[in-house]
């Protein structure tokens, strides 16, 4: 690819064009740019409100941009030709809170995207989810409701369940945030499976050593902009901007302190 | 002593029970029959109405419109109303299928029309009460909002309602008796004209208790239900 090519983000699977957003009065999103390439690993870092979770919102259309553009696979999101059901399809989402469908069976939970929105048989449906949840490790829960599960069972089960899908980008919205501790590892292991078949993914975390270790590239949000962008070596040991700086400074003592 | 004996034999003489029993029954049997066709349709109307409601978007408003003037003009007129015109009213119209029901089906019709709007509510509540991240994740799976509504919001709701709903069918079950008053041979007009044939009460307690007899197994069944949430929120706060 040429550097002007680049530059332009022409070509990129996903590509953010000067998006901005307000919630009434207040700026949540302000002038982001960022390309993602296919499988590549996007880790969005920054304090709580910086605006990592709106962006991810913004990306599959669960919220509205005022200004600027996003285009995935091709496709701008703001023509009002988008399919917002098509597009979804191709974007896997997990959130801090799971999400699961408690009225659900973690097998049906995991059936209910192939069986009626990619219109797959029952049977066909079913076998995706049991493969699923047997690579997890969660076959013999697939008939348990999720409040039967533990926090990260049933962060597991949403990830295979957006898995289902066959999405070709997944946004992971700070799925640990709302874990216990000895929990984190288990979930953290299967992003990382992700990673290593090449599944491309952007990821709101405040798991610094994860981001440091699976990203491809780390941005730095503050008060809804891309403060830094780098690779993960230069953010973490070397940032330019000095905001970046406290930043991590704080979140690497807090871990040090617990 | 004069005065209780005076009471029991009013209300309460054993051979009149005996004598009023086939008839308040057979008109028990009209009740029952209005009770279960107009909650089955009370049901299908309310859930209708309720996600007509909640119906997002401005092209929307109208329906939005209608389902709050529906509810809100049901909900505010007496029941007895309500059943006037449709038990004299319709047939005074004249057209055809429209006039010429009978007047049990015409209850019938006054029952629906003014439980449809309670019971919309108590499914608009419900689905109010389903977290709107669970419409999220729906919605992001890539299931269209009639799809989200029907495989994700709407089971849960309907799940946590079921107790007021069934509050509400203890009412609209003792409105067949009221709904009488178009000319509906049940329970309580029959056992009004007995009264007035054998000079006592007793039909009146008699059909009473067939009201009340149903309805107790619908309260403990309603209790047994909210008892049983309650287990199983507290079993999820450890």
């Amino acid at each position: 690819m040429t550097d002007i090519a680049s530059r332009n983000g022409a070509g990129s699977f996903v590509e953010i064009r000067g998006v901005s957003k307000w919630f009434g009065e207040l700026q949540v999103l302000d002038d982001i740019h960022l390309n993602v390439e296919k499988h590549e690993v996007v880790c969005l870092i920054g304090a709580s409100g910086s605006g990592k979770s709106t962006l991810l919102r913004c990306l599959n259309m669960l919220e509205r941009i005022e200004t600027g553009d996003i285009v995935v696979d091709g496709q701008s999101l703001t023509t009002g030709k988008v399919n917002v059901n098509e597009l979804r399809r191709k974007i896997g989402i997990v959130f801090q809170a799971y999400n699961l469908f408690p009225h659900m069976t973690v097998l049906q939970n995991v059936m209910l995207g192939p069986r009626k929105v990619r219109g797959l048989s029952k049977e066909q449906s079913e076998s995706i989810a049991h493969d699923l949840l047997h690579r997890i490790g969660l076959e013999a829960k697939a008939h348990e409701y999720p409040d039967r599960l533990s926090g990260g069972q049933q962060q597991r089960v949403a990830i295979v369940r957006a898995l289902a899908m066959e999405p070709e980008l997944m946004l992971l919205d700070e799925i640990t945030s709302a874990l216990d501790p000895q929990l984190v590892s288990e979930v953290l292991q299967l992003v990382r499976g992700l990673t290593e078949v090449g599944m491309t993914m952007i990821i709101a975390t405040h798991e610094m050593g994860f981001a440091r270790e699976v990203a491809s590239k780390v941005c730095f949000l503050d008060g809804g902009s891309i403060l830094e962008e780098g690779a993960p070596e230069q953010i973490f040991t070397n940032p330019t901007q000095a905001r970046t700086r406290s930043f991590l400074a704080r979140v690497l003592d807090a871990e040090k302190s617990a | 002593m004069h005065a209780l004996h005076q009471v029991l034999h009013a209300f309460f003489n054993p051979h009149s029970f005996t004598l009023a029993l086939p008839d308040v029954w057979a008109g028990f049997q009209v009740n029952l029959r209005m009770m279960f066709i107009a909650e089955a349709l009370v049901l299908v109307f309310a859930l209708f109405v309720a996600i007509v409601r909640g119906l997002p978007g401005r092209g929307a408003k109208p329906l939005r419109v209608l389902a709050i003037a529906y509810t809100d003009f049901f909900r505010g007129t007496p029941i007895i109303l309500v059943t006037f015109i449709v038990g004299f009213g319709l047939p005074g119209l004249q057209i055809g299928f429209i006039s010429s029901r009978s007047f049990t089906v015409y209850g019938i019709v006054a029952l629906t029309l003014v439980y449809t709007a309670y019971v919309s509510e108590v499914f608009r509540a419900g689905i109010e009460s389903v977290h709107p991240s669970q419409r999220s994740a729906a919605r992001s799976l890539g299931l269209s909002y009639a799809q989200a509504m029907r495989y994700v919001v709407v089971p849960q709701a309907v799940r946590r309602v079921i107790p007021p709903l069934l509050n509400d069918f203890v009412g609209l079950q003792k409105d067949t008796a009221l709904v009488s008053v178009i000319g509906v041979a049940e329970a309580a007009s029959l056992s009004q004209q007995f009264s007035t044939q054998n000079g006592d009460f007793a039909s009146y307690v008699v059909a009473a208790v067939f009201f009340i007899l149903i309805t107790i197994p619908l309260a403990r069944f309603t209790d047994h239900l909210v008892a049983e949430r309650e287990m199983r929120e507290r079993a999820q706060a450890f």
